[in-house]
């Protein structure tokens, strides 16, 4: 079974006139990495919302179709229940962490379920642990970096140990070499701990490697959907405006000049293997 | 401002900064009554002067300093307006009874000033939210007070910003007319709010995120119990108390001046 | 360029006298930013915050961009004809009359531009104008960039955002810890790996490929998609290859 569905899901803000999301059809195995993009305003956001029960619950307006969550319907749970199964990690660091220490706000998630205190703690380490930040975990977040702040965000979402974990453009404020780590970091995550990981990036050329699945939004709709390569090589991806990874533009470009790499890189590793491949056969 | 900087945890490792906030709480509460118990000069100058064997263990000498002294201004004003209403409504026979008297109102409220002075140094806040928390105090409001707490830094960086923003693009804060000046503040008051408005929005949306609500009783993954050493400051407090009610009602405290001529 | 703390904001706030240096001086057009205030220092130097939200405070958007012209002291004939301008220069002009907190982020952000670039500073100081940007919104931004450029404006553009700018080629300085540990053109500071090491970035996609291609005696300095074609297309037809492409 699914872990998250959606059918025929059509979301309408209050006082907009304009759907925000419209007839969205999807199912997310458990186990999955799904990388969800496309130009800004075209709903991605919007459908994360709807995953965790913020939509419609705290956003109210108007949501047609339905969304289930393992096996839970959003409409009919509320926000607090579904959090057990989805969580959530918010663009902005600095405003998603509201304790004076990381380890309080670790522990934010486990108090308000109210589990019992040991309990809390083993979760509350093994969260510190799992994400690298165990030594920081008496500091205040204001002393601490964007991506260390991202850990401490990542942290709190696992100690409640959902099924699946959503992070909404979570290196817009980051710079490349912490993005690199972090997205590394919830790639890890997702191997050692089989969590389902949806990602909303823009920064296709760094986090296209880690998934299995890509989906590409624009204007309230599902454009594409599938496994990475299939979906950069097709045409409709450069019509709707998403940013390629230089790698995929440059295995574009030597095809259409007849060198055929074998395969699409989804990184510069992968492209300078493929291009050695082909320098070789071509000798040999 | 120094008054702010004079109430500001630190964390060193001293005996009060252990002391349980509540015990810590009975003091400042027994403090403030011994205060006001008293009106002579005498036992309040010996009530001021015995809380600084407390701020010298608990390492916060500077601190303590910086508040007094950002309390001067008040102190004088309560100071003044004490000697004009009492020269002028009298009752006292003195000039110089009236000024023993104004000082003594002035130090009683110095004394309230040092007790918050060694309670809001000595103490996180995260310890305090969590002993409102179990005397009783509901999560909600103890969980508003450490997110202020928590975003005081953050705002201020901001509302510099903001400040930097809008000089940039002309704004003249130091120069021009007070009514001009006032003015010019609001291209950074409204940024700021805006910006506390959202920001509020974006933490309303991470807390439901992570189960705000989800059970009414919250667990909490420290809990303060009261030991030894708390029960002690307690009841050396309670002591205090005692003593200062029997001074109160059955000894005569003599005047400063009557000490001085006497002598 | 640099790491988040490198100290680049830092540096360009003394740009406009929003600091002022502890040793040493800063110069804009031969005055010393330490005399002068910086009201004034913003007549000649615009500066683009990185969070429009910091700026956005007036009722429409038209006195958004009327505010700065108004503090400089432009009569208003000359505000009017700044404001069309600005406007139509950054396709606002629908939203003139619409309330800036309406406006989308990336629209925001064109108010903020465009609140700046009416009153025609010489030097153009944009922070990290590309974070939550999509691809679409940085590709104009990035052509809006060459073409102040191109009409005579100094542009200093304070970004990690390597493949933003990799392929326009500017002059890159490149700070790390509090010091500037290169000032060259970007071909040669964005392909140097000890440089990249020093400061933390990650090189060009491009360059990554090619930094592994070195062995086979490839060049190291590229940047670009097409250059990096025409490389490798040469040297599978053995050197030579029709330009034409």
């Amino acid at each position: 079974m699914a872990i998250i569905e959606a059918r025929g899901l059509t979301y309408i803000y209050p006082f907009a006139e304009k759907p925000a999301i419209e007839d969205v059809n999807l199912a997310i195995e458990e186990g999955e990495f799904v990388l969800l993009t496309g130009p800004s305003g075209c709903g991605k956001t919007t459908l994360c919302r709807c995953f965790n029960g913020l939509i419609p619950h705290f956003y109210g307006g108007r949501l047609e179709g339905e969304v289930i969550v393992a096996g839970l319907r959003t409409t009919e749970h509320p926000t607090y229940e579904l959090a057990k199964h989805v969580g959530m990690v918010f663009q902005n660091p600095e405003n998603q962490l509201f304790a004076l220490t990381v380890e309080k706000d670790v522990a934010f998630g486990l108090e308000n379920l109210g589990l019992p205190r040991d309990e809390i703690r083993r979760r509350v380490d093994w969260a510190l642990k799992v994400t690298g930040i165990y030594e920081l975990r008496d500091r205040a977040p204001f002393e601490l970096s964007g991506g260390q702040q991202q850990r401490v965000a990542i942290a709190s979402v696992l100690a409640m140990q959902p099924e699946v974990i959503v992070l909404d453009e979570p290196t817009s404020f980051l710079d490349p070499l912490s993005a690199r780590t972090i997205l590394e970091t919830v790639h890890q995550l997702k191997r050692e701990l089989g969590i389902t990981v949806i990602l909303v990036e823009h920064r296709l050329d760094l986090a296209a490697r880690y998934a299995n699945r890509i989906i590409v939004m624009d204007r309230g709709r599902i454009i594409l959907d599938g496994e990475p390569r299939r979906v950069f090589l097709d045409d409709r991806v450069r019509l709707v405006g998403v940013g390629l990874p230089k790698v995929i533009r440059l295995y574009l470009a030597l095809k259409r000049d007849e060198v055929d790499l074998g395969r699409a890189p989804l990184s510069p590793e992968e492209a300078s293997e493929l291009i050695l491949g082909v320098l070789k056969s071509d000798r040999g | 401002m120094s008054v702010l900087e004079g109430l500001r945890f630190r964390s060193i490792s001293s005996p009060i900064h252990l002391i349980d906030p509540r015990a810590k709480l009975v003091y400042v509460c027994i403090l403030f009554a011994v205060a006001v118990l008293f009106s002579q000069l005498i036992p309040l100058l010996i009530i001021f002067f015995s809380q600084i064997p407390l701020v010298l263990i608990a390492r916060i000498k500077r601190e303590w300093l910086r508040l007094i002294r950002g309390s001067i201004f008040f102190a004088a004003l309560i100071f003044a307006a004490n000697v004009i209403s009492l020269y002028f409504y009298g009752g006292y026979p003195s000039l110089a009874s009236i000024i023993e008297h104004s000082l003594a109102m002035t130090l009683r409220f110095l004394i309230l000033v040092e007790s918050f002075s060694i309670f809001f140094t000595t103490t996180s806040p995260d310890m305090l939210s969590l002993s409102l928390e179990q005397m009783g105090v509901p999560y909600e409001f103890c969980f508003a007070f450490t997110t202020a707490i928590r975003f005081i830094p953050v705002l201020a960086e901001e509302a510099q910003t903001i400040m930097d923003a809008q000089k940039a693009r002309g704004l003249e804060l130091e120069r021009g007319s007070f009514l001009k000046r006032i003015k010019n503040y609001i291209p950074i008051l409204i940024p700021l709010i805006v910006s506390a408005i959202r920001r509020s929005m974006e933490l309303a949306e991470a807390m439901e995120s992570r189960a705000w609500g989800a059970s009414t009783k919250r667990t909490n993954l420290y809990s303060l119990k009261m030991k030894a050493r708390d029960y002690a400051f307690i009841a050396i407090s309670a002591a205090v108390l005692s003593i200062s009610v029997y001074a109160c009602f059955f000894i005569r405290i003599p005047r400063l001046i009557e000490l001085i001529y006497l002598g | 360029m640099g790491q988040n703390g490198a100290g680049k904001t830092t540096l360009v706030k003394h740009f406009i006298g929003l600091l002022k240096p502890t040793r040493g001086r800063v110069l804009v057009d031969g005055v010393d930013t330490r005399t002068v205030s910086v009201a004034q220092l913003a007549r000649k130097v615009g500066f683009v915050f990185q969070n429009p939200d910091h700026q956005l405070f007036s009722e429409t958007v038209e006195e958004e961009v009327v505010f700065a012209l108004r503090n400089f002291g432009f009569d208003e004939k000359t505000i009017r004809e700044r404001v069309d301008w600005a406007l139509n220069l950054l396709d606002l002009t629908e939203y003139r009359k619409s309330s800036p907190f309406m406006l989308s982020g990336g629209e925001r952000k064109r108010v903020a531009l465009a609140s700046v670039l009416a009153w025609d500073p010489k030097i153009l100081i944009l922070d990290e104008p590309t974070i939550g940007q999509d691809a679409y919104q940085k590709e104009r931004l990035r052509h809006f960039i060459i073409q102040l450029n191109q009409q005579g404006k100094t542009v200093i553009v304070v970004t990690h955002d390597i493949e933003f700018i990799a392929e326009c080629e500017p002059r890159v300085v490149l700070m790390a810890n509090g010091k500037i540990i290169a000032d060259r053109g970007a071909r040669e500071v964005l392909t140097d790996p000890a440089l990249i090491k020093e400061s933390s970035l990650v090189p060009p996609e491009i360059t990554q490929v090619f930094i592994r291609l070195n062995d086979l005696g490839f060049p190291r300095k590229v940047l670009g998609v097409y250059e990096a074609k025409r490389l490798i297309l040469e040297r599978l037809r053995g050197g030579l290859h029709n330009e034409r492409t």
